[in-house]
């Protein structure tokens, strides 16, 4: 409020010991969080909200927790799903008896994942590219772009490492025909989630602004030259946490290549659960799937984070 | 275009220029010749066509007809290497649009190692040549985002000259700035101009226009209505809208 509304107004209800006199000085900064009960427990009072979440939490856990012990299944439950000792057998495995062990499994699964990435990075970049183009001449090339998206977007990812797992060795080809089978897993995922990582550079080179393109060209840079200077750097520094959510779910889905057959995590744990009639090693896959993925999740939060720390900071960005 | 004509001959020919956005038609027919080391300055009110014009004239926008020739060679319709004509011909425009992921010196270098294919070393060397002159040699290694409006709008101008461009297009450079901060990129304009460079300047800043310009070219609608020394155009306007639109601009308090 002005002064001006109240002028020479001595013993005003705004002046120094009038009844408003504690609203009249300018507030000291945080001091809000004082002024009244909800904003406190919102930002004062630090240690009151942490025992509260903490509270909030243990009860909630631990309600769960009741649910599963008190179930009727549950001593059942917890034999066949959690029992330490197949879930050690399991996860170093034992030839011998028949099953493999899932700890030595997830390699492969780290592997498929790691190769799938670096394809999946190059291909889908050069997708959105050929999207991305203007010129006459690569049109066919994009309409063959856009069916390629539609297509491998539109079709279960499970059907596709069925169709190239099963599909390509029956053609018979020479050399193409007798991979093995993660060679094939690898390609339906690269197939499968370059669709949707095509998109997601799309949306990064359309967040450029197109001043920039302006600012480029009229430089004297060919489209290429911009591109690769200009726009592509700015792009990609927009979309890395979207790429990297999606390579968290890759992560996940190097499990459904178990079923052409490879050992994989998932696959090692299925053959034990059928040997020896218990599913702890599914837990295993579990864990050992969760141990890969959380990192990668923190690391997104992590990049997430600072991206809006240096949008707050007022950069043009 | 690329063997330099004498002094003095004619750096821009612009005949029946006519650009249209959709059903938005911005240019009807604009006629324009700019000399050798003559600078012309282009006011008018917003829409009136100036940046478009400036962009056609860079080629950023293709023209639906009309023809641009620089120093007698035609540089619109097929077969012009867009990218050629651009190395002579350096456009700042009103929103800086420097990279933001380079730092200053990256920034200016960026085109001469590209394009001139300029040595490294060589481009920088230069590059710290134009900071220094215009007094932004401590700049050099900060990001875009690190500079005041008026800073980044110099680095751009830079950013062009290290191109050394024969014909520099300035597209309402100090519109964007806070008002503190237009005199310093003015007096980098005016500096240029008295090196000798040819400019054709859209501009509001009706006082810069009528101290620097050979030319003051108002336009309205797409057309260039009264193309006068500023002398003449500022103080004995002969159309009846060129009259107007000072009038307005003398309300306003800006001229």
């Amino acid at each position: 409020m002005d002064d001006s509304d109240y002028p020479g107004q001595p013993g005003g209800p705004l002046s120094p010991g009038g009844p408003l006199a504690g609203l009249t000085g300018s507030p000291a900064p945080g001091s809000f969080g004082t002024t009244g009960r909800g904003p406190r427990l919102l930002t004062g009072g630090g240690r009151r909200a942490t025992t509260i979440s903490t509270a909030s939490t243990l009860v909630v856990i631990g309600a769960l927790v009741a649910i599963f012990l008190v179930a009727p299944g549950s001593a059942e439950v917890r034999h066949t799903f959690f029992s330490p000792h197949d879930m050690w057998q399991s996860f170093i495995g034992n030839p011998k008896k028949g099953y493999y062990s899932v700890g030595e499994a997830i390699w492969l699964n780290i592997r498929m994942f790691l190769a799938a990435e670096v394809l999946i990075l190059v291909f889908s970049l050069v997708i959105a590219l050929i999207r991305q183009s203007t010129s006459p001449v690569l049109f066919p090339l994009r309409v063959l772009g856009v069916i390629y998206v539609d297509l491998f977007r539109g079709i279960p990812l499970l059907l596709v490492i069925l169709a190239i797992g099963f599909g390509v060795p029956a053609l018979q080809l020479p050399v193409i025909s007798h991979q093995p089978l993660a060679v094939y897993g690898v390609t339906a995922l690269v197939l499968s989630y370059s669709a949707y990582v095509s998109e997601v550079y799309r949306a990064g080179l359309n967040s450029v602004h197109r001043s920039q393109v302006a600012a480029a060209r009229s430089l004297g840079l060919s489209q290429w030259t911009a591109m690769r200077y200009v726009i592509l750097p700015q792009a990609v520094r927009n979309i890395i946490p979207p790429l990297l959510n999606d390579f968290i779910s890759l992560q996940k889905d190097t499990a459904l290549v178990g079923v052409l057959g490879a050992i994989e995590a998932n696959n090692a744990a299925q053959i034990y659960g059928s040997t020896v009639f218990n599913y702890s090693s599914f837990t295993v896959a579990a864990i050992l799937f969760l141990l890969l993925t959380i990192p990668l999740a923190r690391f997104t939060d992590h990049l997430i984070e600072r991206d809006r720390r240096r949008r707050l900071a007022g950069g043009v960005t | 275009m690329t063997e330099r004509e004498p002094a003095n001959a004619e750096a821009i020919r612009i005949e029946g220029l006519h650009k249209s956005f959709g059903p938005n038609q911005v240019l009807k027919g604009v006629d324009l010749r700019v000399a050798t080391h003559e600078v012309v300055c282009l006011i008018g009110a917003s829409g009136s066509g100036k940046s478009t014009l400036l962009r056609c004239a860079n080629l950023l926008e293709p023209v639906d007809a009309g023809t641009i020739w620089l120093w007698g060679s035609r540089i619109t319709g097929a077969g012009i290497d867009q990218n050629l004509v651009r190395r002579h011909v350096g456009i700042v425009f009103q929103s800086f649009n420097l990279f933001p992921h380079m730092t200053v010196l990256r920034n200016i270098t960026l085109a001469p190692t590209k394009v001139l294919r300029t040595p490294r070393a060589k481009a920088e060397e230069e590059a710290r040549a134009l900071l220094d002159r215009f007094g932004l040699a401590d700049r050099q290694d900060d990001y875009p985002d690190r500079l005041s409006g008026g800073q980044q709008q110099r680095v751009a101008i830079v950013r062009a000259l290290a191109m050394k461009p024969q014909i520099m297009l300035l597209d309402e450079v100090t519109s964007a700035l806070d008002p503190e901060l237009v005199a310093e990129v003015l007096d980098v304009i005016r500096e240029l101009a008295a090196g000798g460079m040819t400019m054709l300047i859209a501009t509001h800043e009706m006082g810069f226009a009528r101290d620097i310009a050979r030319r003051v070219c108002f336009l309205e609608e797409g057309r260039i209505i009264e193309d006068a020394p500023p002398a003449e155009l500022f103080t004995s306007p002969k159309d009846e809208r060129t009259q107007r639109f000072l009038r307005r601009i003398v309300d306003a308090g800006r001229l």
